[in-house]
């Protein structure tokens, strides 16, 4: 396996997508920074959920998925004919639009499960590795007294928290969140966004949204999707104070969507 | 160490996606492997008289199992007279009236007596049926088959009624036609190509059950001498014949099975176009 | 699904028409539970518990000991299960995971096609094809390289435990097979993404991500195959070698439960006799009937998984 340096900074280019013979994304080209968080806009069936998960390999378990261009993660191309797509996902976590934990596993379990498929460590190790991914996805507290406990149990929001932990626990490169918080109500909406906040420290956040107001919060840069194509990509505070398509502009304002 | 690890995780796979290819890949060749068997053992056995003699004695060639072919569409008839109106109408009331109690036991009396074994079916219509009449028969033989019918019946019955929407029924009650009337005359129409299906499955089924006929129609070597009387059934002759130890007798045998297969699979085979065909259509 | 009172004969007549056939269902099975206790009577307050316990099934001494005939069929059933589970989990699994999508349909009808041919055809060829090959083949080649086994030992009829098991292992695959694949079809795919998301591969996503969630229900579907091979009669009547007697080599000829009812029923003359017939249908109904309970309600848990797991 080629040693792969860098990390962290994406870049997509000419990237295409299709269903079938449907085509989602239709020549993508975006950088995405290392350290910020980028929110993905845009309507629904725009082909944002489409982009993230051509970011960790994901799009292609679908059958009948196809792609073409290119995704590099640092100098790395995740789609050369010599990657493993399996040593992609483990250096690009994914969060879901409905938290999904395995519901046969405990919590700590949960968190756990990325840890022991990738390396063999000790019952010590991993157990450090646990409590530091669930205090960074602030939810040790919560959870601490029911590591446990099956994992199914916890509230939608805590749920969500630990998939967040979960993979944080892999010690991924990238984050991609697909929209994360759509399930969940303003409280632990809230969390959530203020986690982001500090992930985004250590991590490369991309985050789908189809909520203006929270990309307007969470993002550094703010990406417009119409109809698989990229419409207008640049800092949050410019797309939403100075959109310079139209159709962002119609977009943000709310006259479609 | 962890590229030995990586190693390990990529040849576990390659080598479960093999295994598990693998074991589908041999159940398809065992039902192939068997069919094979029954295919060019029993063309070499069957000829025209196997579907019009009767047969022979122990010793003489030739003869058929004409008297068990007809005495196997006779069984089935007694037992489609009696499983189809009380397996449909007992589907009916658990698709439209069903949800109570008495609908969820009688839906779970339904599923055990799927799963009954039909050797006890048979012990049960001997109990009910043979010992009152004293006489082993052509009825108890059919109603034994319909008991193995029903249930499947029911339940297809049920599930056919239950995907046709609601708005079909309630248009039709807000025209002020009654409901049995609906019913009858909108529901179970558009719900009979599934019906169907389920009927001829049961009848597949059921067209090759021997356990239960052993001892209620017995067996006979002659034509049947009318519905109180023992009967012949083509299962009965197959194993029958295949105890025994004579060779003409298991060449027989053999005949008698790809008849019953090519009958069984051709009713399950219809099915399949019939409702491949149908489902297209509604869509 | 409609729900309004009668309003008039017609509808009255109509629902208590298919009330009273819905009940005529709830009465067949109770009439048979009725038939078979009342028919096994005799056995019943003759033997006692030691109907169980015996060891001699000896229908010209009358003396009915059933235990040979309990272990003919438990060995033979649960030999069937250690061959079929691999096969149908792999097949289940291979269906649900692997298969492109123009070949799931395929496979399934054919696996259904395993399911409606009928048991004496089995039966069929299991006297004249597998046991042959189990005679001349296999039981030699067992006897050589595992005759150190106590189950590999003794003389090579073809018949016997061995070819019974093999025989309903066929015969159970299919819904085994069927009802694991509907299970695992059932495992939401969020589950698989996130096993896959966190840099599992495809196996593992299946042995951590999807057969844990569907653990239940491919247990119903054990259960319910469970179930068919004990009270699996013709096939294995054919090939089991109906002797009643506890063997421990899987060569041995044995007699179930079943197998014993089909061949002894018509010839027995004596009340004793019958009646114990009877009861071994009772036990089998009894068995059959809570294994098809316990099973359902595993598969239909899995079919409506518990709002907490959404």
């Amino acid at each position: 396996m080629a040693d792969l340096i860098g990390g962290k900074r994406i870049t997509i280019k000419e990237l295409n997508a299709w269903y079938h013979s449907l085509q989602a994304l239709t020549n993508v080209n975006l950088l995405i920074e290392p350290n910020k968080v980028t929110a993905i806009i845009g309507p629904s069936g725009c082909g944002k959920s489409t982009l993230i998960r051509c970011l960790n390999r994901l799009h292609e378990i679908i059958p009948g998925a196809r792609v073409s261009g290119q995704v590099l993660l640092g100098s790395q191309d995740i789609y050369a004919p010599e990657v493993d797509p399996v040593e992609v996902r483990r250096r690009v976590g994914m969060v879901f639009q409905k938290p999904n934990p395995f519901p046969t596993m405990s919590v700590f379990d949960n968190v756990a499960a990325g840890i022991k498929l990738n390396s063999r460590r000790s019952r010590n190790e991993i157990a450090t590795i646990v409590e530091k991914s669930l205090r960074q996805a602030a939810l040790w507290d919560e959870v601490k007294d029911k590591l446990h406990n099956s994992g199914a149990a916890l509230s939608g929001g805590q749920q969500q928290r630990l998939c967040i932990a979960r993979a944080l626990a892999i010690e991924p490169e990238v984050i991609l969140m697909d929209e994360p918080c759509s399930a969940l109500d303003p409280m632990a909406t809230l969390k959530i966004e203020e986690l982001i906040q500090e992930l985004k420290e250590n991590y490369t956040i991309v985050i789908v949204t189809h909520n203006m107001q929270q990309a307007a919060r969470v993002s550094d840069w703010t990406a417009f999707f119409l109809l698989g194509e990229l419409i207008e990509y640049g800092h949050a505070r410019q797309i939403f104070s100075n959109p310079s398509d139209k159709r962002t502009e119609a977009y943000i304002t709310g006259r479609f969507g | 160490m962890k590229q030995q690890l990586y190693l390990w995780r990529k040849i576990k796979d390659k080598g479960m996606s093999q295994l598990i290819g693998l074991s589908a890949l041999m159940m398809v060749g065992i039902l192939f492997l068997i069919l094979g068997y029954i295919f060019i053992k029993g063309v070499s056995a069957l000829n025209w008289d196997f579907f019009t003699q009767l047969p022979k004695p122990v010793g003489e060639a030739g003869g058929g199992m004409a008297n068990a072919i007809v005495g196997s569409f006779i069984l089935l008839g007694l037992a489609c007279s009696f499983s189809l109106p009380l397996g449909i109408l007992a589907g009916i009331y658990l698709s439209e009236f069903g949800r109570n109690q008495l609908g969820t036991t009688v839906r779970f009396a339904a599923d055990l007596l799927t799963g009954l074994p039909s050797i006890v079916v048979g012990i049960f219509i001997y109990t009910l049926i043979v010992l009152p009449m004293k006489g082993f028969s052509a009825i108890a033989g059919g109603i034994a088959l319909g008991i193995i019918m029903v249930p499947v019946i029911t339940r297809t019955t049920e599930e056919m009624m239950k995907i046709i929407p609601l708005t079909i029924r309630e248009a039709a009650l807000a025209l002020g036609i009654r409901e049995w009337r609906t019913i009858l005359s909108v529901v179970l129409p558009a719900a009979l190509p599934g019906i169907i299906t389920g009927i001829m499955l049961a009848i597949a089924r059921a067209a090759g059950e021997t356990a239960p006929l052993l001892f209620t129609a017995l067996g006979n070597r002659f034509w049947h001498s009318g519905l109180d009387q023992p009967i012949a059934a083509l299962p009965l002759q197959i194993f029958t014949y295949a105890i025994s130890p004579y060779e003409d007798w298991h060449a027989q045998a053999w005949a008698g099975a790809l008849v019953l297969i090519i009958l069984v699979l051709g009713l399950s085979i219809a099915t399949r176009f019939l409702t491949r065909g149908r489902y297209y259509f509604m869509r | 699904m409609i729900k309004m009172l009668p309003r008039n004969a017609g509808d009255a007549l109509f629902r208590g028409l298919t009330i009273l056939f819905a009940l005529l269902i709830l009465g067949i099975l109770i009439t048979a539970i009725y038939h078979l206790v009342t028919g096994s009577v005799p056995a019943l307050v003759k033997f006692g518990w030691g109907f169980l316990t015996g060891t001699t099934w000896d229908p010209v001494a009358e003396e009915f000991g059933a235990l040979p005939l309990i272990y003919g069929t438990v060995v033979s059933a649960f030999l069937a299960l250690i061959i079929a589970i691999p096969f149908s989990l792999g097949t289940a699994i291979y269906l649900s995971e692997y298969a492109p999508l123009w070949l799931r349909n395929p496979v399934s009808f054919l696996v259904e096609l395993l399911a409606v041919i009928p048991s004496v055809i089995y039966g069929l060829w299991g006297v004249f094809v597998l046991a042959p090959w189990l005679r001349t083949t296999l039981q030699p080649w067992l006897g050589k390289y595992f005759g150190f086994l106590p189950l590999f030992q003794g003389p090579a009829y073809g018949v016997g435990l061995l070819a019974g098991g093999i025989i309903l292992a066929i015969m159970i695959l299919p819904i085994i097979t069927a009802i694991s694949r509907d299970v695992l079809q059932a495992v939401p795919q969020e589950q698989r993404e996130a096993m896959l998301a966190l840099g599992a591969t495809k196996w593992e996503m299946i042995s951590q991500g999807v057969l844990p969630y569907a653990h239940s229900g491919i247990f119903g579907a054990v259960i319910l195959g469970l179930g068919r091979a004990l009270g699996e009669t013709m096939a294995i009547t054919m090939v089991i070698g109906n002797r009643p007697e506890i063997v421990i080599s899987l060569f041995g000829l044995a007699q179930t439960m079943a197998s014993s009812i089909a061949n002894e029923f018509t010839e027995a003359v004596s009340d004793i006799y019958l009646a114990s017939l009877i009861e071994l249908g009772l036990i089998l109904m009894v068995v059959t009937l809570l294994l098809n309970a316990l099973a359902r309600l595993l598969i239909w848990r899995v079919g409506r998984p518990s709002l907490e797991t959404v």
